[in-house]
């Protein structure tokens, strides 16, 4: 068996409108990815195809994760086979606790017969918390409701953290963060960085690269990846913008 | 992005969907005529003043038209020439589960009535179609003069009691079912709680249809003397059958000077059941009457709780969760009326509509001319689950004088389908997903709720939303 996500040829269409173009990319458990590039490339597409989103059409190509077709399953399924997805505008859940809808998302993971202690459940999700930065009094709350963007993103890296998934993508979680916030969310997901762990990490931004050194970077346009290189790759689009590294 | 399938739904109603073959002693036969209520009378031994009571309500009954100016459609399927008003096997409300009739206690066991009798309650009564086959209530409540009794017991035994404010909080005549009941009315709870005494542990009544084409009416009175307090819980269920069965219900509540009422109500009717109730509640000075209302199942319910504030200071609140689901028509709502000075009524509505199902919410708050200083709060909140469900608000606020504070809110929501599939991501799956997010839509409310129906009420609400996916 193969520890990696391995996008082939993978095209995607919004409706009529064919946004990614044969999309190639993989990602070894163990490697973190950057994938940057302006405003309307198909990055989101990328991560919202992978995570299920139904509006989202596949019309060629494949996703395996660990060799196995991940767009055979339902949304739910891919995310309890180890796919995380960190949204960049997560939704609000009213009525639904922080603590409770992270349980419901573990317990829908829980083989039959299969048992789960609150007790240690909340002991992980308050030392989970505390190394984000967050007011236990958070876990009360409405998942969400009410928050700043800042504390929307964290609560997406908590989710993360508590959910252990073998492969993230994150989608923009630097927009709208301050550098503390930036920092302490980068640490999240640094503290999942290992061999059982690949990301994909779309951003706008070096800055996050500054904390969150990715092994790969890659550029898109118009749907694919044009360029593709170490962590200099960022530095150098930094340097040169979008366009210039396009037509290199 | 695509919504939730609207396929018809298959629902779990199973835990109430059973019924036993029953030889009834009294039976007073299909159709109702003056014989059908001689014969009720007569079963009952009742006194004369009730069965003229009856007499007279049924004229009422057939001179009053069906309301058909603004209640749903469905009304003027009630075939009351086919129901049976009247079928017992002539027992005796039992103190010990032990005597109650085979067949009976099986029903309320698979029901769970005596395990909740022992975990939380401080009485039960439970009827079975037309009379109540247990009745028990904690000895020192007795002591302290309590009463609770079914209705044919509590007119017979304490009428100097009950016979004050029978039939006063709402007349025969308020509407054509409240005659109906009042005609041919068995079973129910009779409460009374004496002076400053507070009853800790909820009272319960478990009303049970057991027969085919049947209609269950019972009379519920509940009288909080001054500084009293009570609070008084029914549950609801009926087996599934191809006909209809009506269940038309008058409750009373009369909360005296400073005392306090809560009344409530977790009913999981079947698809088959009209479930056409008037309750209402009296407030004296400084007196609370509060309906918690949460109405699952039934073919059409109509019920729209009110309380009456009657002294300085009294208040009323209804607080009501509705779930109509494909075929189903909730038409709930409250009434508010204010009589004094100073008086509060609150008002906070939810409905779920799924499938083709229609929630209704109908609201009245009236203000008499020349008062000051009254508060009315009504919020309603409406969340559709499917794009071909609906709901629908009519509130009518009839408010003169000045100094007054009066708010209204409603408020439409949908399922969002992007909040499904944020859901989804996490690995939660699409059924779920749904009865979260209407679990946290009604949340705030049903905390409100003793903790042992909050726990009923979400599985009832999981239950719902089985088939509501594609």
């Amino acid at each position: 068996m193969k520890a990696s996500l391995e996008i082939k040829d993978l095209s995607v269409s919004i409706g009529e409108r064919p946004i990614l173009k044969d999309f190639s990319l993989t990602i070894n458990k163990g490697e973190i990815h950057a994938l940057m590039g302006p405003n309307g490339t198909g990055k989101s597409t990328l991560a919202k195809a992978l995570a299920g989103h139904p509006d989202y059409t596949v019309t060629g190509g494949q996703a395996l994760m660990d060799g196995q077709d991940l767009l055979a399953l339902s949304p739910e399924q891919r995310a309890r086979w180890g796919l995380f997805m960190a949204f960049q505008y997560p939704l609000e859940i009213e009525g639904v606790s922080i603590a409770n809808f992270i349980r419901a998302a573990l317990q829908a993971r829980l083989k039959e017969g299969e048992d789960f202690s609150a007790g240690d459940y909340y002991k992980e999700l308050y030392a989970k918390m505390d190394a984000l930065k967050m007011d236990r009094a958070f876990t009360a709350r409405a998942l969400n409701v009410g928050f700043s963007g800042g504390e929307k993103k964290r609560c997406e890296v908590l989710q993360m953290m508590m959910l252990k998934p073998a492969y993230a993508l994150l989608d923009e979680t630097d927009s709208g963060l301050d550098i503390d916030a930036l920092r302490i969310v980068a640490e999240g997901v640094n503290a999942l960085r290992g061999p059982d762990f690949g990301a994909l990490v779309i951003t706008h931004y070096q800055r996050l690269l500054d904390y969150i050194v990715p092994d790969f970077v890659h550029v898109m346009a118009d749907g694919r990846i044009v360029k593709s290189g170490g962590k200099e790759l960022a530095l150098e689009l930094e340097k040169h913008g979008y366009e210039g590294i396009a037509q290199a | 992005m695509q919504t939730p399938d609207d396929s018809a739904l298959n629902l779990d109603r199973e835990k109430g969907n059973f019924s036993y073959d029953v030889d009834y002693a009294y039976d007073a036969g299909v159709g109702l005529s003056e014989k059908t209520i001689d014969y009720i009378s007569e079963v009952k031994k009742e006194a004369q003043w009730i069965r003229k009571f009856r007499h007279d309500a049924l004229k009422i009954f057939n001179e009053k038209p069906l309301p058909l100016n603004w209640a749903p459609k469905d009304i003027q399927n009630v075939e009351f020439d086919k129901i049976r008003y009247y079928l017992s096997q002539g027992q005796m409300p039992s103190r010990d589960w032990e005597d109650v009739p085979d067949k009976i206690k099986e029903t309320f066991e698979r029901l769970g009535v005596p395990e909740q009798e022992r975990k939380f309650l401080a009485g039960v009564e439970a009827q079975f179609d037309s009379e109540s086959a247990y009745s028990r209530m904690k000895e020192e409540l007795a002591k302290q003069g309590v009463i609770f009794m079914g209705s044919t017991e509590a007119l017979r035994e304490h009428p100097e009691i009950f016979r004050p404010w029978f039939g006063k909080v709402i007349p025969v005549d308020d509407n054509k079912f409240s005659a109906l009941n009042s005609a041919v009315f068995s079973g129910g709870s009779f409460i009374y709680v004496p002076k400053g005494v507070k009853v800790k542990q909820p009272l319960q009544a478990y009303f049970r249809i057991n027969a085919e084409s049947f209609g269950q009416f019972e009379r519920t009175l509940i009288i909080a003397d001054e500084g009293a307090e009570v609070t008084y819980m029914e549950g609801c269920t009926a087996p599934r059958f191809e006909t209809s069965t009506l269940h038309s219900a008058v409750v009373e509540l009369v909360a005296l000077k400073g005392a306090k009422i809560q009344y409530i109500t977790v009913q999981n009717w079947s698809n088959n059941v009209f479930n056409l109730v008037t309750k209402r509640g009296w407030a004296e000075e400084d007196a609370q009457v509060r309906w918690i209302d949460c109405n699952i199942g039934s073919r059409l319910t109509m019920k729209y709780p009110a309380v009456v504030l009657n002294g300085k200071r009294a208040r009323g609140e209804v607080t009501s969760i509705a779930l109509a689901n494909t075929g189903q028509v909730q038409d709930t709502g409250a009434k508010m009326i204010h009589l004094a000075d100073e008086t509060t009524s609150n008002v906070v509505s939810k409905s779920i509509s799924v499938g083709t199902g229609r929630a209704t919410y109908r609201g009245l708050t009236h203000m008499k001319p020349g008062l000051k200083g009254c508060k009315s709060n009504v919020v309603c909140d409406a969340l559709l689950i499917n794009t071909n469900s609906r709901t629908d608000t009519y509130p009518a606020i009839n408010i003169t004088g000045d100094k007054h504070f009066v708010q209204h809110e409603a408020s439409v929501s949908k399922v969002n389908a992007e909040q499904i599939f944020y859901m989804r991501q996490r690995g939660i799956g699409e059924k779920e997903a749904l009865s979260l997010s209407v679990n946290g839509f009604i949340n705030e409310l049903a905390r409100q709720f003793p903790m042992e129906y909050s726990v009923e009420l979400k599985r009832l609400i999981e239950m719902e939303m089985e088939g509501s996916v594609g």
